[in-house]
C-alpha cells in the first residue's frame, strides 16, 4: 500500500449500482426482496416467457427522480430504455433493459466530507459531480455446483440505478467519502436501503493517473463489481499503486476491465478492450418513451429530506452543538429528527440533549438491541429508533429538569437509565426516588449558616477567607448530609460564598 | 351440406346457439369431425385438444342454460396461431426451439376469448416465429392451400387461413408483422384484418418484432372479422403500446358509399399478375360506381418499404429471439460443456434456417460500426414512410391496391429465393411500419385461386375499413367461400 509520490495523481470514477427500495420489480409485478428460496420470487415476465412485455414500475421511477431531486440533478421531462443485447444464463432475456440514451437523472453534485485531523475536528468539504443516472434492470445469480451451473432469478429484475460520476475524485478517501455520503443520501431519502452485505449496492471504479499539473486524462481501468466500501478504497490503493508502477518501469497502461479479490486484496484482468462487447444497442419497442410530469416532480419535491451537510451546519451554527455530536446525529435522519422533536419540546438547551441523544440514548440503544457499538458513521445499520421506550419529549424533560437545577447532571444520567428502562417521565422518577433537589433558598439559607456556625469547620472557613478556594468544599459535606444529599449544588456554592464573602 | 355447420359463419352459428336449434357441444363435434378427415389433407392445425375442446363447449351450454351467456362469441370455437400464448397448450411458434414448451399463462387476447365465452379451439401452423410468406418455414409440418392443395396457403398466419377456407373452424387470430394476416387471407380467399398498432394487446404474443406486431381477426366474412374484433380490443395494462379500444375504431364508419378511395400511384404495375390487376380494378370499379371519389395519390417513399422493413424487423427479432437459449424452457441441447456452449448448440439446433438468416442480419445490422448506416437509417426512412402515407390519409379515407402482386405460388417453387419471397409483402408492409389498420377483402380469383385487395386506413379507421368492405362484400360472392374438399 505505497502512498503514491506527490507527482503523480490519481484520478476516479464511479458507477455505483443500487438496488432501489420498492415493492416490485422495475418491469414486472413480482415481488423482491432477501433471502427466499432460489427462484421463488419469479413471474413469466421476469423469466422472459415467450410473449411476454415489460411494464415500467412507476414506483422505482419516482425513486429514481426522487434521488436526482436529492442530488440537485435536471428531471428530464422524457426517459426512454434501451436494450443491452449479451448472451449469459443469468440474463433471463439475453437482453438487459437499460437507458442508453435517454436517463432519468442528468447532472447533479453529492457533497462529501473528508476526515479530519482528529473526531472532534470537521475535515475539508467538496462537491463530487453527478453524470447522470439511469434505471436498470439487475440480472439473475448464477453457481457452479459439481458438474453443471445453477441459476436464481430471484434477483432478475431487481430495480437497479446506476449512478455515474464525473471523474472527479481524487483519492482512495475521497472515493470513500463519497460513497459514505451517497449511502446517507439514498437511504435518508428512502431511496434505497444499500444493504451491502445483502449486495444492494455494488461499484465499478474507474482508474487512472497523470503527472500532477497535467489536464490530459490518463489510460483508465474500470474494476467491476465492488461490494463493499472498503473494496473500493482497496481497489483504488492497489491500482494508484500499479499504475505508477508500470509507468514509472517505462511501460504503458491497458484499457482493461479487472476484478477484484478482496481475500488477497489484489485485483486481477477479467478482459481488455479487444474483447470488448458490442451490445447492439437500440431503443426498446416494447417501453415507450417515458414523460416525466412537473407535477410529479413536484410532488416529489416535497419528499426531499434536509440535505445531510445542511443540517450538519445548521446544528452547528444555529444550534450551536459541538461538531463531533453534530456529525453522529446528522448521519440517521431518523434519530436527526428525533432529536429536533426533543429540541421543539426544550429549545433552550440542544446541546444538552444533543449530548444524550448521541452518547446514551445511542449507547443504550445498541445494548438493549444486543448490538453494543453496531452504529457506526457509515448509516448502512443505523439503531432503530422503533423500539427507542424513550419519548423526545420525555428526553427533553429530563434535560429541562437539569436545566432547572432540580436535579443535577450527574443524577440526570441515573435518571436516564431509568427512563430507559421503565418509559416513564423524568419527573416521575425524581420523585419516586426522592432525587429532588432542594433549592429552597430560605431553608438553605437557614442550613448554611448553622453550618458555618459549627467549629468543627472554623479551620476550613479561615483557609478560604486566605485564599484557598477549595477550602470552600469542606463545608458542603456537612450540608449534603443535613439535606439527605438533597440540596441544589449550585445553590449552596452561592450562598457559601456569599455568607463567607 | 350448406347447413352443415363448418359451412355456417360465426354469426349465423351464433343466432343458432342462441335460438337454442344447436349446441356448442353439438357445433364442436362436428368441427372436431371435419377436423379427422380434412386437417391431415390441410395441415392447417398442429394441435387440437378434443377433450378440452367438448369440456369448453359443455361449459358453455352450461352457462347459456343458465341465463349466462357471455355474448355473440358465446360457444363459438376460434383457432388460435401458435404464436398467441393459451394457459396449458403448446405455444411452439412451429419452432423445433419451443416444440417442448406447454404455456403456463393466457394472452390477453385468450383472457378475452374465453370472457366473451368463445371455445379456444386447437393451435394453427405457422411459419417459424412467424418469419415467412408461405408457413413452408414452419419445423412441425406442411401447410397446403384448400383450393388447391399443391400450393402454399400463404404465411406466416398460413394455417389461420387454410383453417377458414378448409371450414375447419369459423373464425381464427393471426399475427401480423409485415403482412402475415393479410397475404394468406388474400391466398386462401378469407377477410384478414391487421388492426392500428396499439389496438389489441400483445401481450402473450410471442414477439418477431416488437413494433410491427399485431394479433388481428381472420373470418370468411367482414361480419365475422368484426364480431371477433370487437371482442380482442380492450385496454391492457401489460402492453405499454397497447391503448385500448376506441369509439372510432370500432363505431360504424356511416355511409360507405361516401368513403373517397385512393390509388397508389405506380403500385399496379409493380409485377402484378394481370388476373390480380383485373381484380382489383374491377373492385376499383365498383366502389367508383356506387358513388365513392377515386382519385391517385402518390406515395413516393414506398420503393423504400421493404428494404426498411428488413432492417426494423430483423433488427428486433435478433433480440427478441435472444431469449431461447435453451437455460429456462424450449429445446436444450444434448451436448454437455459449459452454459454458454449449451446456449449457442442450444440455438445452432433449435432454430430453422430462416430464422437464423433473420437472426444473423438483424445482429449485422445493430452491430457497432453498422448501426446506423442500416438500423438509424432504416428508422429514418421508415418516418418518411409513414409520414407519407399519413399525409395520403388527410385526403383520402382508404388506400386500395393488391393484397400480394400474384396469386398463392407452388409448394417449393420459391424456397431457394427469400428476396423473391419477400416481395410478397410488398403491398402490405408498409401498414406495419407506419402502424396504421388494414384489411384483405376477397375479390375474385385467378382461375381457381384467390385474390385479395388491400385497404389501409388512418390510425384508429378499422370501421372505415370495414364498411368498405361490406359495402363490396354485399355485392359480390365472396362471403363464406370454401374450398371444396
Amino acid at each position: 500500500m505505497s502512498i503514491p509520490p506527490s507527482d503523480w495523481e490519481v484520478v476516479i470514477g464511479l458507477e455505483v449500482h443500487v438496488q432501489l427500495h420498492t415493492r416490485a420489480k422495475v418491469f414486472a409485478s413480482s415481488p423482491w426482496g432477501f433471502g427466499k428460496e432460489p427462484n421463488e420470487q419469479v413471474d413469466p415476465v421476469v423469466l422472459g416467457l415467450p410473449g411476454t412485455l415489460p411494464v415500467v414500475n412507476r414506483e422505482a421511477v419516482e425513486k429514481s427522480i426522487l434521488f436526482g431531486l436529492v442530488v440537485g440533478a435536471s428531471v428530464p421531462e422524457h426517459c426512454s430504455w434501451d436494450r443491452k443485447n449479451y448472451f449469459y444464463p443469468d440474463n433471463p432475456k439475453n437482453y438487459q433493459l437499460t437507458q442508453k440514451d435517454f436517463p432519468v437523472v442528468v447532472g447533479g453534485q453529492v457533497e462529501i466530507e473528508l476526515p479530519g485531523a482528529s473526531r472532534n475536528v470537521m475535515g475539508e468539504h467538496k462537491f463530487i459531480r453527478i453524470h447522470h443516472a439511469h434505471l436498470e434492470e439487475d440480472v439473475g445469480k448464477l453457481s457452479h455446483a459439481g458438474s453443471g451451473s445453477l441459476v436464481d432469478y430471484n434477483r432478475a429484475g431487481v430495480p437497479l440505478l446506476e449512478i455515474v460520476t464525473e471523474p472527479d475524485l481524487r483519492s482512495s478517501a475521497e472515493a470513500e467519502a463519497f460513497l459514505r455520503s451517497l449511502v446517507a443520501m439514498l437511504t435518508q431519502a428512502g431511496v434505497a436501503d444499500c444493504d451491502m452485505e445483502k449486495g444492494q449496492l455494488r461499484c465499478d471504479c474507474n482508474v487512472s493517473i497523470r503527472r500532477r499539473g497535467v489536464e490530459k486524462l490518463g489510460t483508465r481501468t474500470e474494476t467491476k463489481n465492488l461490494n463493499s466500501i472498503s473494496s473500493v478504497r482497496d481497489t483504488v490503493i492497489y491500482e494508484t499503486a500499479r499504475q505508477i508502477r508500470e509507468l514509472e518501469a517505462g511501460r504503458s497502461i491497458t484499457q482493461e476491465t479487472r476484478g477484484w479479490n478482496a481475500e488477497l486484496a489484489r485485483g486481477y484482468v477479467l478482459r481488455d478492450k479487444e474483447d470488448a462487447h458490442d451490445y447492439r444497442y437500440f431503443p426498446d419497442p416494447d417501453i415507450p418513451t417515458l414523460k416525466i410530469s412537473r407535477e410529479t416532480v413536484a410532488r416529489l419535491a416535497k419528499l426531499v429530506p434536509e440535505n445531510l451537510y445542511d443540517r450538519q451546519r445548521r446544528y452547528v451554527e444555529k444550534l450551536g452543538l459541538p461538531y463531533t455530536a453534530a456529525s453522529v446525529l446528522v448521519n440517521d435522519r431518523a434519530l436527526a429528527e428525533w432529536f429536533e422533536l426533543a429540541v421543539a419540546a426544550h429549545p433552550a438547551n440542544p446541546s444538552g440533549i444533543a449530548n444524550l441523544v448521541a452518547n446514551d440514548l445511542l449507547r443504550d440503544l445498541a445494548a438493549s438491541a444486543g448490538t453494543a457499538g453496531a452504529f457506526d458513521e457509515s448509516a448502512s445499520a443505523p439503531v432503530s429508533l422503533l423500539s427507542c421506550p424513550i419519548k423526545p419529549a420525555q428526553l427533553a424533560g429530563l434535560v429541562k429538569l437539569t436545566d432547572d437545577g432540580v436535579i443535577s447532571k450527574q443524577q440526570a444520567k441515573e435518571v436516564f437509565s431509568e427512563m430507559f428502562k421503565s418509559g416513564q417521565d423524568a419527573a416521575v422518577i425524581v420523585d419516586a426516588k426522592g432525587l429532588r433537589q432542594n433549592s429552597d433558598t430560605g431553608e438553605l439559607e437557614k442550613i448554611v449558616q448553622e453550618v458555618i456556625a459549627d467549629p468543627a469547620v472554623a479551620k476550613s472557613i479561615a483557609e478560604y477567607r486566605a485564599g484557598n478556594e477549595k477550602a470552600i468544599n469542606a463545608l458542603k459535606g456537612p450540608i449534603m448530609k443535613r439535606t439527605q444529599g438533597k440540596a441544589n449544588p449550585v445553590l449552596i456554592d452561592q450562598l457559601l460564598r456569599k455568607f463567607l464573602g | 351440406m350448406a347447413d352443415a355447420p363448418h359451412a355456417l359463419s360465426a354469426a349465423e352459428l351464433g343466432r343458432r346457439l342462441a335460438a337454442g336449434t344447436l349446441t356448442s357441444r353439438a357445433l364442436c363435434e362436428a368441427l372436431i369431425a371435419r377436423y379427422q378427415t380434412v386437417n391431415e389433407t390441410v395441415g392447417a392445425f398442429t394441435y387440437l385438444d378434443q377433450a378440452d375442446v367438448l369440456a369448453q363447449a359443455d361449459a358453455s351450454d352450461a352457462r347459456r342454460k343458465a341465463g349466462q351467456g357471455r355474448g355473440p362469441l358465446e360457444g363459438i370455437p376460434v383457432a388460435i396461431k401458435d404464436n398467441i400464448a393459451v394457459k396449458g397448450q403448446p405455444l411452439t411458434c412451429s419452432s423445433k426451439m419451443l416444440a417442448p414448451l406447454v404455456s403456463p399463462y393466457d394472452s390477453h387476447v385468450a383472457e378475452r376469448l374465453r370472457a366473451a365465452g368463445a371455445i379456444l379451439y386447437g393451435r394453427l401452423n405457422m411459419d417459424e416465429f412467424a418469419m415467412g410468406s408461405s408457413t413452408e418455414n414452419s419445423a412441425i409440418r406442411k401447410t397446403f392451400n384448400p383450393w388447391d392443395l399443391a400450393r402454399i396457403p400463404g404465411g406466416s398466419s398460413g394455417g389461420s387461413a387454410a383453417a377458414l377456407a378448409a371450414g375447419l373452424v369459423p373464425l381464427s387470430l393471426g399475427s401480423d408483422t409485415g403482412g402475415s394476416i393479410r397475404q394468406p387471407a388474400s391466398h386462401c380467399g378469407v377477410v384478414g384484418l391487421k388492426p392500428t398498432y396499439g389496438l389489441i394487446s400483445r401481450f402473450g404474443l410471442v414477439a418477431f418484432a416488437s413494433s410491427l406486431d399485431q394479433i388481428g381477426p381472420m373470418a370468411r366474412s367482414i361480419e365475422d372479422c368484426e364480431l371477433l374484433l370487437n371482442a380482442l380490443s380492450s385496454a391492457d395494462a401489460r402492453d405499454m403500446t397497447c391503448f385500448g379500444p376506441s369509439d372510432r375504431a370500432l363505431t360504424p364508419a356511416g355511409d360507405a358509399k361516401k368513403l373517397r378511395i385512393g390509388i397508389p400511384k405506380g403500385f399496379l404495375g409493380k409485377g402484378v399478375a394481370p388476373e390480380v390487376a383485373a381484380a382489383v380494378n374491377a373492385a376499383v370499379e365498383f366502389y367508383r360506381a356506387q358513388g365513392c371519389a377515386i382519385s391517385e395519390v402518390e406515395l413516393p417513399s414506398a420503393d423504400l418499404a421493404v428494404p426498411t422493413y428488413y432492417v426494423v424487423a430483423t433488427a428486433e427479432a435478433s433480440s427478441n429471439l435472444g431469449r431461447y437459449d435453451g437455460v429456462r424452457y424450449g429445446h436444450r441441447s444434448a451436448s454437455a460443456g459449459t452454459p454458454v456452449e449449451m446456449m449457442t448448440a442450444s440455438r445452432s439446433e433449435g432454430f430453422g434456417p430462416e430464422v437464423k438468416r433473420r437472426i444473423l442480419l438483424g445482429t449485422f445490422v445493430l452491430s457497432a460500426g453498422y448501426a446506423d448506416a442500416y438500423y438509424v437509417r432504416a428508422l429514418r426512412a421508415r418516418a418518411k414512410i409513414r409520414s407519407e402515407y399519413l399525409a395520403a390519409l388527410a385526403g383520402v379515407d382508404v388506400l386500395l391496391t393488391p393484397t400480394v402482386p400474384t396469386p398463392a405460388f407452388k409448394v417449393g417453387e420459391k424456397a431457394s429465393d427469400p428476396l423473391q419471397l419477400y416481395l410478397e409483402d410488398i403491398f402490405t408492409i408498409p401498414a406495419n411500419l407506419a402502424g396504421l389498420p388494414a384489411i384483405s377483402v376477397p375479390c375474385g380469383k385467378s382461375g381457381h385461386l384467390p385474390v385479395g385487395f388491400h385497404l389501409v386506413g388512418a390510425p384508429l379507421s378499422e370501421a372505415k375499413l370495414l364498411a368498405a368492405g361490406r359495402l363490396f362484400e354485399a355485392a359480390h360472392g365472396f362471403a363464406h367461400q370454401q374450398a371444396a374438399l
